[in-house]
């Protein structure tokens, strides 16, 4: 669908390729959308942290990895999942506890799962999976594998003890992983400001591991992609890890109901100005790209949504004898003969 | 058959896995170039390399974390964490992480690893590097747990561990490093989750684990001087529990102690004790004893630790009542 009076991206970005980002921001956003309005239905037990607002990040990078790269995310991992290819339905139904979910209901919101799209889980202790990725990283080396793992990590995760365990480590080892700060101000309802030595709290440590201290904006999808292709490229290479901040915002608060009202009104305007969907599109469209076309994508990936969301919301819970499988590799959960 | 020690077992141990699956890589602090400060590692580095024996920093939850995203991804690492007390500092990893990742993801993720500690007392160390910690293993789900008593069980339950699927807390009670046994040559493996009769007897069933074995064998002794015969168990592996081999004991001998290096709180001789009076209590002719060290932290000075951990003396007089009660 390439057509010749489309400009090319600024960072090189085929117009494919610019197209499919664009779809899988909305996919996320959408699904993001659909996971608030399923929690206030009471559908979404538990707890839910969205990345409303983040969708540049998960999409940037996820489109810059390969199919058998690893990544590690964090509880806020819905979109992270969802773009690396997770199925949809199943996801949502994961996150309405149904049987037919990723991780048969046993998961939840907070703990996502799917191997054979190499979505290596979220993880709900913070900075835990940055040592694990790096350990999926070593892997990779020893067995040429060419892998690169991608471990996305909040703020607030720079200042607990494995990140930087995790970052020497992999600095030492020199091993193929990718570690991805996504700073979007608030470790959760406190300003990571406030409670860190330095403006930028992942890349201001960078150099402490002999690496090269890299921000990127968090809301161009276009520039987390260069940015991304680089380091894997760079990881998949034998150069070693990298260290990435980049600057987001999350539209909501940090779970479930929080409406965020510890942030100022006048920041969180300004970020929405900044909303990186409507952004990426004006530029398309000044690029050159139809509208229509962008509206088809659009309604495609809706359409998407509502029906992945159907058949979640359809799907039977999961079995009662269920509960005690799959605590071993033989299936069950005994611990005794 | 040579003699070996018990820290020699470790290396030769994890040297026969080496050796039979390149998949098998070994990392922890100072166990390459230093071979272990207990020397429980020497020559694995000269004979594998430096690839697959990996120093670390001093950095548990890198170790552990990398040990599991290894496992995720092809290896069956076995990780050294040097003293198990320091499992504390990444028991986010071991418990969180490692024990509940096959559930989380409903068998999705298989973790193939070891994870191996210098576990309990008796060197003189003070609290915070003689714990006995095989109890917080135990209570959580999704991790087995293994204390070898002899140089030959270290060689055959480390297969066992290593070659089993699930992510194993491998302890070595490091009171028995220098202790010795006639192993035999060629490859030994274990099963996991099979205890042993170390002594046949008829009067009373006791249950030991680790170093507190040897222990229970020399009090089974003076019992036995005394007219009173022990059937002592090995249990060797506490996840998965051999539930059959006590309970076979116990309706032989109708009486039950349990010997445990453990702080008394929550050992594991309470939940063998439990599950005897369950599902055995019309076999028991008397109260079951618990011997455990006092619910306190281990004291350095050696006249203190002695006193605290069981031992082979204060064994068999607690049996003796036993065997009168």
């Amino acid at each position: 669908m390439t057509s010749p009076e489309v400009a090319p991206s600024s960072v090189g970005i085929d117009h494919d390729r610019r197209l499919r980002l664009y779809r899988m921001m909305l996919d996320a956003r959408l699904f993001e959308e659909t996971a608030h309005k399923l929690f206030f239905e009471g559908l979404v037990k538990g707890t839910s942290h969205l990345a409303t607002g983040q969708e540049a990040v998960a999409a940037g990078f996820a489109a810059a990895m390969r199919a058998d790269d690893l990544s590690f995310c964090t509880y806020r991992g819905h979109t992270h999942t969802l773009l690396r290819g997770a199925d949809m339905a199943r996801l949502m139904a994961e996150l309405l506890g149904r049987a037919n979910g990723i991780c048969g209901g046993k998961g939840g919101s907070m703990h996502l799962t799917q191997v054979d799209v190499g979505a290596m889980g979220s993880y709900a202790i913070v900075g835990a999976h940055l040592p694990i990725a790096a350990g999926a990283a070593w892997a990779a080396q020893a067995r040429g594998s060419g892998q690169v793992a991608v471990a996305f990590f909040g703020d607030g995760a720079t200042n607990i003890g494995a990140f930087h365990e995790a970052l020497n480590l992999a600095a030492v080892w020199d091993l193929p992983v990718v570690f991805v700060c996504e700073n979007n101000l608030y470790m959760e309802y406190t300003p990571i400001s406030a409670v860190t030595a330095v403006p930028n709290p992942a890349a201001d440590r960078a150099s402490a591991y002999g690496l090269e201290g890299i921000v990127v904006d968090g809301n161009d999808v276009e520039a987390v992609y260069a940015v991304a292709s680089a380091a894997i490229e760079k990881a998949r290479s034998g150069g070693g890890p990298s260290l990435i901040e980049a600057k987001t915002y999350r539209h909501g608060g940090h779970s479930r109901a929080d409406p965020g009202a510890y942030r100022p009104d006048e920041e969180v305007q300004e970020w929405l100005s900044r909303d990186p969907l409507p952004a990426f599109r004006a530029r398309l469209e000044a690029s050159g790209f139809n509208a229509s076309v962008l509206d088809d994508v659009e309604a495609e990936a809706k359409a998407a949504v509502a029906a992945a969301t159907e058949v979640a919301r359809s799907a039977p819970t999961p079995a009662p004898d269920s509960l005690e499988t799959q605590v071993w590799a033989d299936g069950g959960s005994s611990w005794r003969n | 058959m040579a003699e070996l020690t018990y820290r020699q077992a470790v290396a030769r141990g994890i040297a026969q896995e080496m050796e039979r699956d390149s998949t098998v890589y070994f990392l922890g602090e100072d166990v390459a170039e230093a071979g272990g400060v207990f020397k429980t590692t020497e020559g694995l580095l000269d004979r594998f390399g430096p690839e697959r024996v990996r120093d670390t920093p001093i950095s548990e939850e890198a170790i552990a974390g990398a040990a599991m995203g290894a496992a995720m991804n092809g290896l069956r690492p076995i990780a050294e964490i040097m003293f198990s007390d320091f499992f504390a500092t990444c028991w986010d990893i071991i418990a969180n992480q490692i024990a509940k990742t096959r559930y989380m993801t409903d068998g999705q993720v298989s973790l193939p690893l070891v994870i191996r500690a210098a576990n309990g007392g008796g060197a003189r160390f003070g609290a915070q590097h003689s714990q006995t910690v095989e109890n917080w293993a135990m209570a959580v789900p999704g991790l087995k747990v293994v204390a070898p008593s002899t140089p030959r069980d270290v060689v055959g339950l480390m297969a066992a561990s290593v070659r089993d699927d699930d992510p194993v807390v491998f302890l070595e009670q490091k009171s028995l490093y220098a202790t010795k046994q006639d192993v035999p040559d060629g490859e030994i493996v274990e099963e996991l989750g099979r205890a042993t009769v170390v002594r046949s007897g008829s009067d009373m069933t006791v249950v030991a684990l680790a170093a507190m074995v040897p222990r229970a064998l020399a009090a089974a002794e003076m019992l036995a001087a005394q007219g009173v015969e022990a059937e002592v168990i090995d249990l060797r592996t506490l996840v998965p529990l051999d539930v059959t081999t006590v309970l076979e004991s116990v309706s032989k001998t109708s009486r039950l102690a349990t010997v445990e290096e453990n702080p008394r709180l929550c050992g594991w001789g309470a939940e063998v004790t439990s599950i005897v009076t369950e599902e055995a209590f019309y076999d028991l002719d008397g109260p079951t004893l618990r011997i455990t060290t006092p619910h306190i932290p281990l004291p350095s000075a050696d006249s203190l630790e002695d006193l605290a951990m069981p031992s082979a003396d204060r064994i068999a007089g607690a049996l003796i009542r036993v065997a009168n009660g």
